[in-house]
């Protein structure tokens, strides 16, 4: 089998950042779900969480390639 | 495992960053391809479009009118209007406009027939978009607060005193300034590199299985892979409309942090 461990490696490191995303999307829910006129406000607290969650993941894929 | 075993056995060549060096259009030096053809033809769409319609701009607005308010309106409200502020969000509202639409383009282009290509899939255009931003929040930074006042702004959270500030100070001075525009760049780069490199593996992966391999048990598994394809094209549309807003919400909260009094 060929292929490169860096890969392999990304694929944990990926991880942690999918279940921080998952959390964050998952507190947004509850949220909406419980005040819906709050949708607003939480959506962009929600997208920026998802963001720096991301963060993580997209420095993960760029070493992954670079190194 | 299948399609371990498949390159294994078969000699398939899997889809790499290589596919993405495509072949210049004209130009030796300078070389001059098709993600550059698709920048400025980006560039020339959001201008005609919203130069088309809001050129005749009448008080009941007619169907194009109405699109283009439409689309300028979700831009200024959802994003410019409640991150920035209502005090001071107008100045930023052109900008925020053009960003999201131009990115939003270039990111469909990924999908488009005969473009396919998604701009920001190579990194040095996204590089560039990144440092517009970081120029804009910097400089908006700098020009309400002063240099010093808008360098402490940005690396001393409030609240915060005493020895601490040893260590948060560079890490926020590292972060809020350095790193921002990388991860910015970066994020939209890797979404659009990982996506389009998805949809390249489904698709030649399933064309292998479907039409070249030997076994016939691959063949459906290679249908399977090329419905997969259609599929993850849909998962990519969705990824381009929300990294393109992605990109101008984070612009946007730059910006209202460096305009902000207190960190």
């Amino acid at each position: 089998m060929e292929g490169s461990l860096n890969m392999v490696g990304y694929g944990l490191a990926a991880i942690g950042p999918g279940v921080g995303i998952g959390l964050i999307f998952a507190a947004y829910i509850n949220g909406v779900a419980r005040q819906p006129e709050a949708q607003g406000r939480l959506q962009s607290i929600a997208i920026l969480g998802f963001a720096l969650a991301e963060a993580l993941a997209i420095i993960g894929i760029a070493l992954a390639f670079v190194l | 495992m299948i399609s371990a075993d498949v390159s294994r056995a078969e000699g398939f060549t899997p889809p790499g960053p290589g596919d993405f060096d495509l072949q210049p259009l004209f130009g030796g030096t300078y070389a001059f391809a098709k993600p550059g053809l698709q920048l400025i033809l980006a560039a020339v769409l959001v201008f005609g479009f919203f130069a088309l319609t809001s050129r005749r701009a009448v008080m009941v607005p007619g169907r194009a009118q109405f699109a283009g308010e439409q689309a300028y309106g979700f831009v200024r409200n959802s994003l410019a209007r409640d991150i920035i502020g209502s005090h001071d969000f107008m100045k930023f509202v052109p900008y925020l406009v053009s960003l999201f639409f131009f990115v939003l383009i270039n990111n469909l282009f990924g999908l488009i027939p005969f473009f396919q290509f998604p701009t920001f899939s190579k990194a040095g255009f996204a590089y560039g978009l990144a440092a517009l931003t970081w120029v804009l929040y910097n400089g908006v930074g700098i020009w309400k607060h002063g240099l010093i006042k808008y360098l402490k702004l940005q690396s001393i959270p409030g609240g915060v005193s005493g020895p601490i500030l040893l260590l948060i100070v560079p890490l926020e001075f590292i972060s809020n300034l350095i790193v921002r525009p990388i991860t910015l760049a970066l994020r939209l780069f890797a979404n659009m590199f990982a996506g389009h490199l998805l949809l390249i593996l489904f698709t030649l992966g399933g064309e292998y299985l479907l039409l070249e391999s030997e076994q016939l048990l691959y063949k459906p598994v290679g249908v399977i892979a090329l419905l997969l394809a259609i599929a993850i094209s849909f998962l990519e549309l969705l990824i381009q409309f929300l990294q393109a807003y992605v990109f101008t919400l984070l612009t946007a909260m730059y910006v209202q942090g460096a305009l902000a009094e207190e960190h």
